[in-house]
């Protein structure tokens, strides 16, 4: 097996025993970003100066006996994490030539842990999609199928973690894209709770909604990269300073006795048979090792999709307003007057999606429509949440399928955004709610593609998600289907 | 047609806190462009806000001090509009859940005392500056401003005059100075107002249409805006127009309001909730800390010097003004006991040479013990009036204590009656036609006598007994 197919915890074993070092692993990956990028196009820049760098520094620290469980480890960063001197894009025209003079406090922390960036991952313009075809710098390919989407928006960051462009990855979920991209593209990724992991240097899509968490090829991965980017930041308000456990602890450990909840409302028409048939297989397994299925009803699920189509366009159009060619980024040559380099650099500098959500998000804070669009969605979105409480009064984690398909076609939804906006549906609850969830591979389709299987807890319990996660890879650990690519 | 002025006053006072209100960049005033930034000001990609709790901390100082009511749990909301001195394209201001609520405060008018509503105090950030080079088409923004905390104090539309106005204004600014939150500059823009007018006949319930003013920079501007205002409504109104709502601007060199120029857009701040902060809880502990740090105010000052030291209103509104002057004042009437004395000195000759070089009471070089000394000096005989008048000055130019100016210079008042004797009889030998003109009933003369003896003592004679001795000698 090559280096670049390993995982953390396995390189990480390798580096403890001196067997290899932290350049031969960055080679490794650097050769398979070579044969596959070009096919795949995960990354937007890639890092390869600092990251020998960052290798070579990681390898004086190894071999002076000092380490981290991610000290070497070539991990990609989805390009909405600001990276100190090196440009940050949001997958967008308007930041093309930004370049932040500080990191994301996760960027920050992780370097502080010895890990080596690889490069800046593709993503969709500002976090808005879920195919990463909305990005300013071209698509990412499946690596399964390289027809197909590797959904989004850290499309980028998924498919670069299953073509083994790089060990890790971190993402960021605003309404389902770090679980639906590790669905569609066989990996897992993991949203924290909210407050959980700090949202400085993170560049904002909407502010209440978005979590950076982690895209990982094994749930062990995905626990130890949560250990490195949560806790408490003084530099960001709404980060809660709960203590972080150790996440390794929650690995294989059997879950007998847990009440596992199955929304009836998540099981609805429109759902792709082959996901339903792979989600009831892994609820059958896990009822098998022990758990007890409960059948139970989140009953604004319905609302879901509506409430964070007015909270997350609402919050962007703000968080976007700085975008204006004053300061920094994309300027429009072409403005006479203010108005005119306002309009000029907006409407060149924005793709359609982005301009889509900001006038969508314009128009229900508006005076006249702010009540019956932005504060009921508030109101419906704290019913929500109370679904959620009621739920996990009676179950430890909820189960649901990640998506409603698998990796659909590039360009099939393109022109639709309702259908594109549906493909969230079943992550979007999380983030309104503020609940933590993870995907994990759970079998594929006929087509052979991945499905995922998505595990819901309540606040600050992601060792629980770690914990259902890992029981599932083990019982699903015989199917070794790898990607073509 | 009998009009009454229908007047709200909005009042944004910038907080003398040390860093601003969402980062820890100095505060500090002129400064060179952008020298006080940082990403967090600039509004830069993914960089966050972190509330200053000191800013919560001056603003509940000025809820408490004009009797307002506080809101236990309120919220940060964001209010869009694009400018380029608005680096975010939004404003962190509070809007459905203002930190207080209801408050008044009280002003003296001909009439009496009046209660001022006050609707609301709300935290909120500065914006930047804009400078415009008129040589090239070129326009340049200073960021240094953009954080600076500011609290935003409404009125209710309760005042009824120009005078009312600035009386409400200089109560407001009193209050602020005293709480030491706010240093009430109005030409730098650290206490700026803006003014909403509007005429109804009077008895009528229901508001006309307002105005806003805008760019006063002083109580008189305040003060000549209102008037013009008020006349150029009522002129409007009684020749059967209407009055346009819209927001004009004082041009002080012109004497006029104008309205401002370019296409009056209804702003839509589309306000909502500002996600990326937390709601602030305010508990009743911390409210009693508050009340009891709170200085003496200036209304309760100004009541306890008439009561007290015996001031007519009036000098203690003077001395009460500013809280560094009513403590040079307690200092200096402490020590020498005589406080109407002292206030008389302070309003006289003092302030006069404040005055003169625009020096704050705080920078004085007469120190309160130095005064205090000179009004003991005149008082047990050793300086007379008008020595005491020049030594002041010589202690504000050099900044020494009166006594050693008073050796040096030789300056102590001649009290010793023969010495005094001694020369009102030179004196009076060496005039003897203005002696006989004083003998034959001429007594404007008398002056000429006490000047020549003042002359020839350089101004040092005690002069009740100059008075006293040359009325004697020239009965004889």
């Amino acid at each position: 097996m090559e280096l670049y197919e390993l995982t953390i915890h396995e390189l990480q074993e390798k580096l403890k025993r001196r067997e290899v070092c932290a350049r031969e692993i960055l080679d490794s990956v650097f050769y398979r970003i070579g044969a596959v990028e070009e096919k795949i196009h995960a990354y937007i820049s890639l890092m390869r100066e600092t990251a020998y760098m960052q290798a070579e520094e990681a390898d004086r620290h190894l071999s002076a006996g000092e380490g981290t469980e991610i000290m070497g480890i070539p991990i990609a960063l989805k390009d909405i994490l600001c990276t100190k001197g090196f440009p940050t894009t949001c997958g967008s025209r308007i930041l093309e030539n930004f370049i932040p003079p500080y990191d994301a406090t996760v960027v920050e922390k992780l370097k502080a842990a010895g890990a080596v960036f690889v490069g800046k991952a593709n993503m969709d313009e500002f976090a808005m999609g879920s195919s990463t075809e909305t990005s300013y710098f071209g698509i990412t390919r499946n690596p399964w199928n390289l027809e197909r989407i590797p959904g989004g928006s850290s499309g980028g960051s998924a498919a670069a973690v299953a073509a083994h462009e790089c060990i890790a990855a971190l993402g960021s979920d605003t309404g389902g894209s770090i679980r639906q991209p590790a669905a569609l593209c066989g990996v897992v990724g993991l949203k924290p709770t909210y407050g959980r992991v700090s949202r400085f240097g993170l560049i904002a899509f909407a502010s209440s909604l978005d979590q950076i968490g982690p895209i990982t090829k094994d749930v062990e991965d995905c626990a130890i990269l949560m250990k490195y980017i949560a806790g408490y930041d003084p530099k960001e308000s709404t980060s809660v300073p709960e203590p972080v456990p150790d996440y390794r602890q929650f690995l294989r450990r059997d879950i007998k006795g847990w009440k596992i909840g199955v929304p009836r409302e998540y099981f609805i028409e429109g759902i792709d048979p082959e996901v339903e048939r792979v989600v009831k297989g892994a609820i059958s397994l896990l009822e098998r090792e022990g758990a007890e299925v409960v059948e139970i009803s989140l009953p604004h699920t319905p609302y879901c999709v509506a409430t964070y189509y007015i909270i997350a366009p609402a919050e962007a159009s703000s968080n976007l307003a700085r975008y204006d060619g004053v300061k920094y980024g994309f300027r429009s040559p072409d403005g006479k007057d203010l108005l005119e380099m306002y309009k000029k650099t907006r409407s060149q500098g924005f793709g359609d999606e982005v301009k889509r959500r900001i006038i969508i998000g314009t128009y229900v804070l508006s005076a006249g429509y702010y009540e019956a669009y932005y504060k009921k969605a508030s109101q419906v979105r704290a019913l929500i949440r109370r679904d959620f409480d009621e739920a996990f009064s009676r179950v430890d984690v909820i189960l649901t399928p990640t998506t409603p398909t698998a990796a659909f076609r590039l360009g099939e939804k393109r022109d639709d955004p309702i259908q594109m906006y549906l493909s969230d549906i079943f992550t979007i609850s999380a983030n309104l709610a503020g609940i933590p969830g993870i995907s994990v591979p759970g079998g594929f389709t006929a087509d052979g593609l991945p499905v995922g299987i998505q595990f819901l807890a309540n606040h600050f319990q992601e060792g629980k998600l770690i914990q259902a996660a890992s029981a599932l890879e083990q019982l699903l650990i015989s199917d070794k289907r790898r990607p073509s690519e | 047609m009998d009009l009454e002025p229908v007047i709200g006053l909005e009042v944004h006072a910038q907080l003398l806190t040390d860093s601003k209100i969402f980062c820890s960049c100095s505060t500090h005033f002129g400064a060179n462009p952008n020298h006080h930034t940082c990403p967090v000001c600039l509004g830069m990609p993914g960089i966050l806000p972190v509330l200053n709790r000191k800013v919560v901390e001056y603003a509940l100082k000025m809820a408490v001090a004009t009797n307002c009511s506080i809101n236990r749990k309120n919220y940060f909301a964001r209010k869009n509009y694009f400018y380029p001195d608005l680096p975010k394209g939004y404003q962190i201001s509070q809007y459905a859940l203002p930190l207080a609520e209801h408050g008044y405060l009280e002003i003296e008018t001909e009439e009496g005392k009046k209660k001022i509503g006050i609707t609301r105090i709300h935290m909120e950030e500065d914006a930047g500056k804009l400078v415009h080079d008129e040589s090239q088409p070129v326009s340049y923004v200073d960021f240094n401003r953009t954080g600076v905390p500011l609290i935003e104090i409404v009125s209710e539309p309760d005042i009824r005059s120009a005078e009312e106005a600035v009386q409400y204004l200089k109560a407001l600014r009193d209050i602020l100075v005293y709480l030491e939150i706010c240093d009430g500059n109005m030409e730098e823009g650290s206490f700026r107002c803006d003014a909403n007018v509007s005429l109804r006949p009077r008895g009528q319930k229901e508001f006309g249409t307002r105005t806003e003013l805008k760019n006063m920079n002083s109580f008189r501007h305040v003060q000549r805006a209102l008037e013009y205002e008020i006349k150029r409504q009522m002129f409007i109104i009684e020749s059967g127009s209407e009055v346009v709502q819209e927001t004009r601007l004082w041009d002080e060199s012109q004497g006029v309001t104008y309205a401002m120029r370019g296409k009056e857009e209804a702003h839509d701040y589309r306000y909502f909730p500002d996600p990326d902060l937390v709601a602030v809880f305010v508990d009743d502990a911390w409210i009693e800390q508050i009340k009891s740090s709170l200085p003496e105010l200036p209304a309760a000052k100004k009541a306890r010097f008439m009561s007290e030291y015996g001031l007519s209103p009036y000098d203690a509104g003077v001395i009460t003004a500013e809280k560094a002057l009513a403590d040079y004042f307690e200092t200096c009437a402490n020590l020498c006991g005589q406080p109407k004395t002292v206030a008389n000195w302070i309003m006289g000759d003092l302030l006069k040479l404040l005055n003169e070089d625009r020096r704050p009471i705080t920078e004085c070089p007469v120190k309160p013990a130095y005064l205090a000394e000179i009004i003991q000096l005149i008082g047990d005989g050793t300086i007379s009036g008008k020595i005491a008048k020049e030594i002041l000055s010589e202690v504000y130019k050099t900044g020494t204590a009166p006594r050693t100016i008073i050796e040096k210079k030789g300056l102590v008042q001649i009290s010793d009656m023969e010495a005094i004797a001694r020369v009102v009889e030179e004196v009076i030998s060496n005039h003897p036609e203005q002696v006989a003109q004083y003998r034959s009933g001429k007594e404007k003369v008398f002056g000429f006598f006490v000047g020549q003896v003042m002359k020839e003592t350089q101004g040092k004679a005690n002069p009740k007994l100059v008075n006293d001795l040359l009325r004697e000698k020239l009965k004889a």
